[in-house]
């Protein structure tokens, strides 16, 4: 039969990672020759292949998760075993004197000011460059465009020194103004294409009973807008939540890191001081909340973060 | 009306504009700029000095070796991926157990895949590096200890230690983290194909593996594509200088085994005070993903298919 030559899609030279899974993948993958039992098998096959997967995604966060609740020794001799008793004082250790709580609170900080920037600058530009016709309209919706495919380390560089001469390097306000930079090209090309969906009727209602241009925009069409609003704000919540590079080059002050580059300081330095499991206890932390509102929010925030690449 | 219209454009332009010139686009033309300056970073002080940094560069060892790093990142992992998506979005969509007399469906409880395969896009790429470097802990991590466990006590990689085993632990990590946001996507993409399409091929004889070349791929082209960009783009680029610069020793260790172009850039602009070197390197890491882009749209130009 032809059919039985044929391989199993994503059997491509095996990747580092997916060692584990190809033993499984070889000795199932034989399609059976009778069409009628196709569906039996290939269901055993595709369970079989779906549960390594996620086995290996959430195997080494439950690893951490356990990790976290045991002492330094043990975490050493034998990271496998669950722990003896619950250490939830390595818990408490990380939030006070690992700093824990001050990163959680600047990363707070730096994510509200941001998000809450690039939304409406981001809706603000996007509107103008969706519905007005003007001079410098395309040049203008490609300059922002154009940003989301350069390599943003080129420009770091030179910004760092901007910044320093501003003197924005190292401060909240300073950060929170260039996630909102950066933060604008992905923004701006999603909403533009979402503010091009919108009826123009109910805005050009607005405009014939004497509204401003500016109050229609913020009365009419950003309430009409809020879906998109919401799809964009959760993808670069995640994204400036978790944003790693740019705080590293421009946030280098001790007092105003955020929790990525604080875990990272966080693992440098315990590897003199040796508290490992104050250094889990503040992995899990930071991962915990994020999970939990996926868990919570899950429809929204697979719309949101698959949103620009369906377009 | 005209007057107030362009008063209202240029009110709403003026200020996201103003912040993306200054921060973004500005430091671009001036990284391009200094490319061609001795500029240290340190001292405000530079002259011109030609192509002099880019002869350098192409005399510069670390930059051959990085460039070869992340052109194996950005060649490499999106193939892998965007394989393995395909490959478990498939599985997820048309595996199931045809009930209810339909002739394709999707696994029991493909919902619970979708939500777990999720979980690593939503963690931070920084935490997602410390937990594998762990992991990787040749003496007390997880996998040599699950090595020993499973009586492979004489294998014991030094893995991230290891010159040649560095670079693929850090690929591994980023298949890791960023497979299961193609799934998603894709799985979202494939639900969307009409079932008569299967259904009319399973009756003329195709078999499923055949329906995934013949039906699925052709129809989900598109967004294979731009996927493929993007996780290039993400492989040439911040992802990677997260990874390497958390996990490896040095970092870029052993022994320049890991290092990538991005990191470089870093290592020369911030550690070494070299800052015009460092931007010519940027420059040549902006070429390579502008080339990256222009041959994957060129290569990946297919007819479109409306259904």
């Amino acid at each position: 039969m032809k059919t039985t030559e044929t391989p199993p899609p994503a059997d491509t030279p095996p990747p580092a990672d997916a060692v584990r899974t190809r033993p499984a993948v070889t000795k199932t993958a034989a399609p059976p020759d009778k069409e009628s039992k196709t569906g039996g098998v290939l269901n055993v096959f595709s369970h079989g292949v779906l549960v390594i997967w996620a086995f290996l995604v959430a195997m080494p966060l439950l690893w951490a998760v356990m990790t976290s609740f045991k002492d330094d020794k043990s975490i050493f001799t034998s990271p496998w075993s669950l722990p003896d008793t619950l250490h939830f004082e390595n818990w408490s250790r990380a939030w006070t004197q690992a700093h824990m709580s001050d990163y959680f609170l600047n990363t707070v900080l730096v994510v509200a000011g941001s998000l809450a920037g690039t939304l409406l600058l981001g809706s603000m530009a996007a509107y103008v460059l969706a519905r007005f016709e003007f001079p410098g309209n395309r040049f203008i919706y490609y300059l922002f465009i154009g940003g989301m495919s350069f390599p943003i380390i080129l420009a770091l560089v030179p910004l760092f020194y901007v910044m320093n001469n501003m003197g924005l390097l190292n401060t909240i306000h300073g950060l929170i103004l260039v996630y909102i930079a950066y933060s604008l090209p992905f923004t701006v090309f999603f909403l533009t294409s979402f503010f091009r969906t919108l009826p123009t009727s109910v805005a050009e209602a607005a405009i014939i009973d004497g509204a401003s241009h500016t109050r229609t925009f913020f009365q009419v069409m950003l309430p009409m807008a809020k879906p998109g609003l919401i799809s964009v704000g959760i993808f670069n919540f995640l994204g400036q939540w978790n944003q790693y590079l740019l705080p590293t080059v421009l946030n280098t002050d001790p007092d105003n890191k955020v929790l990525s580059q604080g875990l990272v300081q966080l693992a440098v330095s315990q590897g003199y001081k040796g508290d490992w499991s104050g250094l889990f206890a503040g992995l899990v932390m930071a991962m915990l909340p994020v999970l939990a509102a996926y868990i919570i929010f899950q429809r929204q925030v697979v719309a949101g973060l698959t949103a620009g690449a369906l377009k | 009306m005209q007057h107030g219209k362009y008063r209202f454009i240029v009110g709403f332009l003026v200020f996201p504009l103003a912040l993306y010139a200054l921060f973004v686009v500005w430091p671009f033309i001036q990284s391009i700029y200094y490319s061609f300056t001795d500029w240290t970073g340190l001292s405000p002080d530079f002259t011109m000095v030609g192509f002099d940094n880019y002869t350098r560069m192409l005399d510069d060892d670390t930059f051959w070796s990085s460039l070869q790093h992340s052109l194996t990142f950005a060649l490499l992992l999106p193939v892998v991926v965007l394989g393995l998506a395909l490959f478990f979005a498939f599985m997820l969509n048309v595996g199931g157990r045809g009930r209810k007399g339909a002739a394709i469906s999707g696994v029991r409880g493909s919902s619970f895949y979708k939500i777990v395969y999720f979980f690593p896009q939503v963690l931070s790429i920084a935490i997602v590096a410390l937990l594998f470097q762990f992991a990787y802990n040749p003496n007390s991590g997880a996998i040599n200890s699950a090595l020993s466990a499973v009586g492979l006590d004489s294998v014991k990689p030094e893995w991230l230690g290891d010159p040649k085993l560095a670079l693929w632990c850090v690929m591994a990590v980023l298949v890791w983290s960023t497979t299961g946001f193609f799934v998603v996507l894709f799985s979202a993409g494939m639900a969307s194909i009409p079932k008569d399409f299967y259904e009319a091929a399973l009756l003329d004889g195709a078999s499923r593996f055949t329906t995934f070349f013949r039906i699925t791929l052709p129809l989900l082209w598109d967004t294979v594509q731009s996927g493929w960009v993007y996780m290039g783009i993400l492989a040439l680029g911040a992802e990677s200088f997260a990874v390497v610069q958390i996990m490896t020793v040095g970092p870029g260790g052993p022994a320049d085994s890991t290092n990538v172009l991005t990191l470089l850039v870093y290592q020369k602009a911030f550690r070494d005070g070299q800052a015009a070197y460092a931007t010519t390197i940027g420059v040549a890491l902006l070429l390579v993903t502008l080339a990256f882009a222009a041959v994957v749209m060129r290569l990946g130009r297919r007819e479109r298919l409306e259904f």
